[in-house]
């Protein structure tokens, strides 16, 4: 039986703006009358260590999406869609930014990095879908690379039960002013990604 | 109106409309945003919110406030208590004026903490109640009952939220904040102020006789509640009842079902759940608190009840998570478990450990150390930032708050005859560190403390101290001289550096080196997400073509230097330090114009 309405687990790189995703979808969710409820990582993760975040919406029990329960994936760095893909469920979806953060052990070669399509393949036999994109590329090209979480903000919006219109309401809360264009059109360009 | 809240900002809200007049902290991983959020909520009469040095003195500031009849809260990490565990046993004895609350955050797991000690069993072994939030909305409601309670049985109440509910988000109703309290005063009353020991053998017997009343108190409060279906049942205690609760409703079965979320335990419920039931499972994060007073009350009113918890169904250890728990009601049920799905294979991904940030000054000191001291020194280290920098190979040990320069003196006391040369950063030394130096003075131990001073507490989020010359709410404050501090604290050699310059640290370290006594060496350089913060620009590197391929540069493991093609390369990482270019052994490293 279904505990919750829509389970997402939000991964990347400490510093790409993981929280902030949850924390707009949380506002908006707020918005729509939805009961909503996440979890996050602070303190040692952040020094450039990976980041999680579980948010579930119209869910009123623990803040934790359970492994094998996340409805949808959203991973900002490709690496660490496969480091967490145990959270993914069956019917899962994947969306996957496609530029890489390389980790100092590879930078320094002491460590290989595997080329994006090694990391989607795996992801593909535990889902029903995974759709990757350069995330980063669409973001500067709507104006800034900061905006790459929100090209995958606009990309998750079509598979969250909330309207488009909450989540940009909630976007505009959270980021500053004179980014809000910029931001709106990563959004945009994110959202086209899916359709 | 409801807002979606992080767990510690319910926490500070909750504060807020309880109407408490003095906030005092020391930060640590969960429970920093507390204070941090405090300090951003303007009211009209803002309470006093301070970083205090350490935890001990956050407590004694709070009890001091409580006694002058202000609503007053210590907040902490939960190994943070031990450090204030003096003051916390005592005033359980002595009481309060106004409500006093301790603000305890586990951490199970250890997701950043040096141990997963359980709490609850402090506040038992106190005597005192204890409040175990499930979710960020709990924690609101449970800060401002703390006070209620606190108050009427003169006593201290311990609010113990975990990392999972500390750094949860919820929907969480917002209600009024309340007008703090009017300034009070110090009444004297030395029966109940001075633990004498013939104050403090009646004030125990007092404390004895309060426990009956407290637990009859919390058997109707909105967190400890019981609901009799089927004759099997749960228990279930703080975040472990909403797994468990999910779990029921997934596996739709009738079980009766206990939560708990107030110490002490409420014993009636319990007993009406023991004679209910034929079966019962225990559910508890960490320490059997729960499980150890079911059982015994079990052999008083139904002895033939199987209690199942800890042994082969509950992990003691970790944090527990929704599988897990639904997988033991359902084994005990005799249903099936759900198979966790097939870990994913990430061999062929690299590690990604948290590491030291691309020109940290933490780096340039430690590898001046370890190139004066050697690899055969011994290195007793602390807790902060530069642990990560265990690769270096100057972390050999760390134990808790300060405890870098007391174990450097055991060890060269218990006959090592290497170099021994420890580090703390600025904070852990005004924590805890001072006292060890002082010792470490007055015994003559003859080693090297070495204090990593980034004025800043960065770890938990950059809260200022007493070394920055600034207040948690970020008034100026008086600056206090880390160089006097260790000076009077009866230091020989007292030398401050800037890592950044090489060769002056390496010659630093060498004079500390030889030094026939106790020797510091202040590393002082801002802590790099501060200076960028605040906007400072520094230079800029590039690697010219005469780079030799050595790697040497790469050993100092800056994420900034790349190895491509033979060559050394500097990224956009790079923050300017410049400390690559003292290292180059070919000189290729070169500042360039931006």
């Amino acid at each position: 039986m279904r505990t919750s309405e829509c389970d997402m687990v939000i991964v990347g790189v400490g510093g790409q703006g993981v929280i902030l995703i949850s924390d707009v979808i949380g506002r908006a969710a707020l918005m729509a009358g939805k009961p909503v409820c996440g979890a996050e990582t602070h303190g040692m993760a952040q020094r450039g260590g990976s980041v999680i975040n579980h948010t579930r919406i119209g869910c009123r029990f623990s803040p934790m999406v359970a492994s094998g329960g996340a409805d949808v994936l959203v991973a900002l760095e490709p690496g660490e869609a496969l480091r967490f893909a145990d959270f993914l469920s069956p019917t899962g979806v994947v969306l996957v930014n496609t530029r890489a953060v390389l980790p100092s052990s590879v930078t320094c070669g002491k460590a290989r990095y595997p080329p994006v399509p090694e990391i989607l393949a795996p992801l593909k036999a535990r889902c029903c879908k995974v759709i990757a994109m350069d995330a980063t590329a669409l973001a500067e090209k709507a104006g800034t690379a900061q905006a790459m979480n929100v090209v995958m903000l606009g990309a998750l919006a079509g598979y969250i039960p909330l309207s488009e219109e909450l989540i940009l309401q909630a976007l505009s809360l959270v980021v500053p002013q004179r980014f809000l264009e910029a931001n709106k059109k990563a959004f945009a360009l994110g959202k086209a990604e899916v359709e | 109106m409801r807002e979606y809240l992080l767990g510690n900002a319910a926490i500070a809200r909750g504060l807020l409309e309880a109407g408490v007049g003095l906030v005092a902290g020391y930060p640590g991983t969960p429970s920093s945003e507390i204070i941090g959020t405090l300090v951003e909520l303007k009211s009209e009469r803002p309470p006093h919110v301070e970083w205090s040095v350490n935890e001990k003195v956050a407590l004694e500031v709070a009890a001091g406030a409580s006694w002058t009849g202000c609503r007053a809260a210590a907040t902490m990490k939960h190994v943070g208590l031990n450090v204030a565990a003096d003051p916390f046993m005592t005033l359980a004895y002595l009481g309060v004026g106004a409500g006093l609350v301790v603000i305890c955050a586990d951490d199970p797991y250890c997701h950043s903490s040096q141990n997963e000690q359980d709490s609850r069993r402090y506040a038992q072994f106190a005597g005192i109640p204890c409040l175990d939030p499930a979710n960020p909305r709990e924690a609101k409601e449970m800060t401002v009952f703390a006070f209620e309670l606190s108050e009427k049985f003169n006593i201290p109440v311990m609010l113990r939220p975990t990392t999972r509910v500390s750094h949860a988000r919820e929907d969480v109703e917002m209600g009024q904040a309340a007008a703090p309290c009017e300034p009070g005063h110090f009444i004297k009353n030395p029966a109940r102020r001075v633990a004498l020991p013939i104050h403090a053998r009646p004030l125990h017997s007092e404390l004895l006789a309060k426990q009956a009343a407290m637990e009859e108190a919390l058997e109707s409060c909105p967190w400890n509640r019981l609901d009799l279906h089927g004759n099997v049942g749960i228990i279930a205690s703080g975040i472990a009842g909403l797994y468990a609760k999910e779990a029921i409703f997934d596996l739709d079965e009738e079980l009766s079902f206990l939560c708990i979320g107030a110490y002490p335990l409420p014993k009636k419920l319990i007993n009406r759940m023991l004679m209910h039931v034929s079966r019962v499972l225990v559910i508890e994060e960490l320490e059997p608190v729960v499980e150890e007073q079911v059982k015994m009350l079990a052999l008083k009113v139904n002895p033939q009840v199987e209690i199942l918890g800890k042994e082969g169904f509950i992990p003691r250890e970790g944090e527990l998570d929704y599988l897990q728990v639904r997988n033991a009601i359902a084994r005990m049920l005799g249903k099936a478990e759900r198979v966790a799905v097939k870990n994913a294979d990430v061999s062929c991904l690299p590690p990604r450990p948290p590491s030291l940030c691309p020109g940290c000054s933490h780096r340039a000191t430690y590898y001046a150390m370890r190139k004066v001291f050697g690899k055969n020194a011994i290195y007793p280290s602390d807790i902060g930032c530069y642990t990560m920098a265990i690769g270096m190979g100057t972390v050999d040990t760390c134990l808790c708050m300060g405890a870098s320069i007391t174990l450097a003196s055991g060890i060269r006391f218990g006959g090592e005859t290497e170099g021994i040369c420890c580090s703390l950063g600025d904070s852990t030394f005004l924590h805890g560190g001072m006292t060890g130096l002082l010792n470490a003075a007055y015994n003559k131990a003859r080693i090297t403390v070495t204090i990593l001073d980034n004025s800043t507490t960065a770890m938990t989020g950059h809260q200022p101290n007493p070394g920055t010359g600034m207040t948690a709410s970020g008034e100026v404050t008086t600056q206090v001289s880390i160089e006097a501090l260790a000076k009077a604290l009866g230091a020989g050699l007292v030398e401050t550096v800037d890592p950044y310059h090489l060769d002056e640290t390496l010659e630093s370290f060498q004079r500390a080196k030889d030094y026939p006594g106790l020797s510091v060496i202040i590393a002082r350089q801002p802590c790099v997400i501060k200076a960028r913060r605040s906007g400072e620009r520094r230079r800029s590197f590039q690697v010219g073509e005469d780079c030799i391929g050595c790697k040497i540069c790469l050993d100092f493991s800056c994420p900034a230097i790349e190895f491509e093609k033979d060559k050394a390369r500097i990224n956009a990482l790079c923050t300017g330090c410049g400390v690559c270019a003292a290292i180059c052994s070919a000189s290729a490293i070169r500042e360039v114009a931006r």
